[in-house]
């Protein structure tokens, strides 16, 4: 680089530091680039109270006092009232310390959310759980054909099914006995539909879930478990 | 299982309505309710302040105090309250913990009566939360620390009784003021010390002149006495050392410490020259080596303790240092380059090199401006105003850098490790907790199972193994049990799965001779099938074995023949021996280990034979039946 060349350097870089200096005294204004990031409306800011207790006990099967204590588990981990996806991850998979419940918990949280807004209220909650705690078998098995059927179109394909019964192995975790297989999930899926598609047209349909279902003796006695548990 | 969790059991359990349609085994009996009670509130008055919550919330943590029957004996009928003669105040904390499952610990509360509160209710301080925690480490530390100065300037009156000679010198060397003595050899040493740095000073002073020669230095003039005064420096400092090396309780240690090389770096020199001839080329190294002799007023920091702190703030402000010399550095390269660049064109410039610019550049930087390099081109002038601007922020940074660097430096790192303790105990706590739920379901399968297979056999002597489990204990094993049907596979814990993996690569071998055996036949859709096929492999298996035994293989293959065949038994029953008949197996084959015997075929390949399932690893009497099934056939 020759002199001149250098020279030209040190004069740009005076201006360039008497610039910032100008800078300093607010004659010139940075060009802001970015704009200032709005805050997040969390969702667990917004508050959400249930209905009162007469409605509730009118909606559902529960006695006042059962629905007292349901409410105060409920409001223990979320205060916010309304439990969202993450959050019903988290809690459901601190019961099955050693295996993955995430995928099984996501479709339980969509059948529990009735209206499909992306979170579980209380209502739902209780709603959800008058059905399978105190409703008839019936009830009990259109509860669970609305678990396994995922796009809600009233009938479930295998897919479908290989998806639920994956997130059930899923929770198995790893160590299991026998070692789990790759296979099982899908033989798994295949026992059931020859069980309970009738018409075998690869679909199983609401009715003939339900006739199948009453016409398996253990199905309907592990139904009976339900009765208890609160 | 937190315990806020468990509040929302019941709805795990009612979520488990996913998994009966598609189980084909039937499910297991859930835990009966017992005792169903309303939760109640319960009053605890606490030095007369009443506190009042549910039973179920105290009964979230049932290894405290509160949680479990120990607060029944608080319990005072009169008054049908639980009173406790406590600090009313740490148990607000206390309640707190059981309410939200966090623990604080407040500042205002001394720590060993907070640590005492703690104790009596049952709570591991370590549960503390982060907001917390580390206030509460803080606390705790100063206060051992306290209590360790007290402990020591206590031990340092008293004397110790019965140290050997050597224990007794050590302890005199570092602590000069256990004795009398100790205190002697330690100012003795400072004043040689002294004297022998002031005479290395005093030695190159220009001493006056001797007539006829021109001026000498002190330490020519009177080489004698110098020469003395060094030599009895030495002799002491050699003692010195000599006697440390004896009474360290570590030598290797003591020589490796920097205060020991400090001191033969000292005397080295001396007895350096005392070998040394008078050769010329050698003295010149010598004299050299004499600059060492300065390094004897490192041995003051034995007895100052600023030295020792400043050296310590050196030493741990080291990477900051040696960051800023890395970015001195840079800006010097940076400048120098500039500045020889700049000042290339100009006549009979002393930039003659970008080495020779270096010095130029620090001269500036440091703001020293000697004036020996000066820069006369308009570029020069101009970049090198900028290098001595830049310098003076760039110098001036370390001083206060390493003074908050030492103390910020100091207690992150005590931060940062008390974290990293904390969290490592956190994810070992967390995963105890997992392993612990996880195992606890297997040891009450194991003990529920066990129990019912010993009602089958009809042994009344042996006591039930099944403790009490809590009622969410149970339910939560029954929801997990439920899960295990479902799918036809059973939790088990890591061991076990490792030795099955290895047992079934093992069995993989023996499946080359025949084909008959084929390792896990796979998931079957019913429990019955599964475990026919399981015990139809192993009498094939025995076939090949004696083929092995007689063969010498060169592996161990571990075959457990005592599977019982109890196919005529009914589907449930059989449930229940199949899974207490393997897990018992694996316990029996770990017995067995050493027994080399032929197993019978004609005892084994009936399957229908009636022989009782080797429930328990206690029961004696099936162990020899046992034993004469498991082949291991080792080779050379």
């Amino acid at each position: 680089m020759n002199l001149e060349g250098l020279e030209m350097v040190a004069v740009l870089v005076v201006l360039a530091l008497f610039v910032k200096v100008l800078e300093q005294f607010g004659l010139f204004e940075p060009v802001s680039l970015e704009d200032s990031v709005e805050d997040e409306f969390e969702l667990s800011t917004v508050c959400h109270r249930p209905e009162g207790l007469e409605q509730l006990q009118e909606q559902t099967k529960f006695t006042r006092k059962e629905l007292q204590v349901l409410y105060r588990g409920f409001k223990n981990e979320c205060p916010s009232g309304i439990v969202n996806e993450e959050n019903f991850k988290q809690i459901y998979s601190q019961f099955f310390p050693q295996g993955d419940s995430s995928t099984y918990a996501t479709f339980l949280f969509n059948a529990f959310d009735t209206n499909h807004d992306g979170s579980v209220s209380f209502e739902d909650f209780v709603a959800g759980l008058s059905v399978i705690l105190r409703g008839t078998t019936d009830d009990r098995l259109n509860w669970a054909f609305n678990l396994y059927d995922l796009n809600k179109d009233g009938c479930i394909t295998k897919e479908e099914m290989l998806d639920i019964m994956k997130s059930i192995y899923d929770m198995m975790g790893k160590y299991t006995y026998p070692a789990l297989r790759e296979e099982a999930p899908r033989e798994h899926v295949e026992s059931f539909f020859q069980k309970m598609d009738r018409n075998k047209d690869g679909v199983v349909t609401i009715e003939e879930f339900i006739e199948s279902c009453q016409k398996d003796e253990n199905i309907m006695r592990s139904m009976q478990l339900f009765d208890n548990v609160i | 299982m937190a315990a806020g969790v468990a509040a929302w059991l019941p709805f795990a359990r009612a979520a488990a309505i996913g998994w009966m349609p598609v189980a084909n085994c039937p499910m297991p009996l859930a835990p009966a309710d017992k005792n169903k009670r309303q939760d109640e509130l319960i009053v605890l008055n606490v030095s007369g302040r009443r506190f009042q919550t549910w039973r179920t919330t105290l009964e979230r943590y049932p290894d405290t105090l509160l949680g479990s029957t120990e607060k029944e004996f608080f319990f005072n009928e009169d008054t049908k309250e639980y009173f406790f003669d406590r600090d009313p105040e740490v148990f607000r904390c206390v309640l707190n913990f059981y309410r939200t499952g966090k623990l604080h610990y407040p500042r205002y509360e001394c720590i060993s009566a907070y640590d005492d509160e703690l104790a009596f209710y049952g709570i591991l301080p370590e549960i503390i939360g982060d907001c917390c925690y580390e206030e509460y480490k803080d606390r705790k530390r100063e206060n051992a620390e306290r209590l360790m100065d007290d402990n020591d300037s206590e031990n340092n009156q008293e004397s110790m009784p019965s140290l050997s000679f050597r224990q007794t010198m050590w302890r005199a060397f570092e602590n000069p003021h256990t004795s009398t003595l100790a205190l002697v050899f330690y100012y003795v040493t400072g004043f040689f010390i002294a004297v022998s740095v002031i005479t290395n000073v005093v030695e190159t002073v220009p001493c006056g002149t001797v007539p006829g020669s021109k001026e000498l230095p002190c330490g020519e003039r009177y080489s004698v006495a110098f020469f003395c005064l060094d030599t009895a420096c030495v002799m002491i400092f050699t003692v010195e050392y000599l006697l440390r090396l004896f009474a360290a309780p570590s030598r290797y240690r003591f020589i490796r410490s920097v205060m020991s090389i400090i001191d033969v770096v000292a005397i080295m020199p001396y007895y350096i020259g005392l070998v040394m001839t008078n050769n010329e080329d050698v003295s010149g190294a010598f004299v050299t080596l004499r600059v060492f002799r300065v390094f004897r007023i490192f041995k003051f920091s034995r007895h100052s303790q600023g030295l020792r702190i400043l050296g310590y703030t050196l030493k741990s402000c080291a990477s900051e240092l040696g960051f800023l010399l890395f970015s001195l550095t840079m800006a010097i390269i940076i400048f120098a380059t500039v500045m020889f660049y700049a000042e290339k064109g100009s006549s009979a410039s002393k930039f003659t090199s970008i080495p020779a610019s270096f010095w130029y550049t620090i001269v500036t930087m440091t703001t020293l401006g000697y004036g020996d390099m000066v820069p006369k081109t308009i570029a020069g002038k101009i970049f090198g105003s900028i290098c001595s601007l830049s310098g003076v922020l760039v110098i001036a940074l370390p001083v206060p850098v390493i003074v908050s660097n030492f103390s910020r430096i100091y207690h992150q790192n005590q931060r940062a490790d008390k974290r990293r303790a904390q969290k490592k105990a956190r994810l070992a706590r967390i995963r105890v907790a997992k392993t612990g739920s996880s195992n606890a379901y297997l040891h009450s399968k194991r003990n529920g199972l066990l129990n019912e297979a010993l009602e089958l056999m009809g042994t009344p002597e042996e006591e039930h193994m099944g403790k009490t489990t809590s009622l969410i204990e149970s339910q939560h094993h029954h929801l997990l049990h439920c899960l295990e049907k479902t799918t036809n596979h059973e939790f088990i814990d890591e061991q076990m799965f490792e030795q099955n993996c290895m047992e079934s690569s093992m069995q993989n071998y023996p499946s080359t001779r025949s084909p008959s055996l084929s390792s896990h036949p796979g998931l079957t859709t019913t429990c019955c099938s599964r475990r026919s096929k399981k015990t139809t492999h192993l009498p094939n298996s025995n076939l090949p074995a004696t083929r092995l035994r007689s063969m010498q293989e060169l592996s161990t293959i571990h075959i457990q023949g005592s599977e019982q065949p109890s196919l005529t038994t009914s589907r449930s029953s059989l449930n229940l021996k199949a899974d207490d008949g393997l897990r018992p197996n694996c316990k029996t084959s770990q017995i067995t280990t050493a027994i080399i015997s032929i197993p019978t075929p004609p005892a084994l390949t009936p399957e229908g034979e009636g022989r009782p399932p080797p429930a328990s690893p206690g029961s004696n009497t099936n162990v020899p039946a046992v034993a004469s099934n498991v082949v291991k056939v080792s080779a050379l």
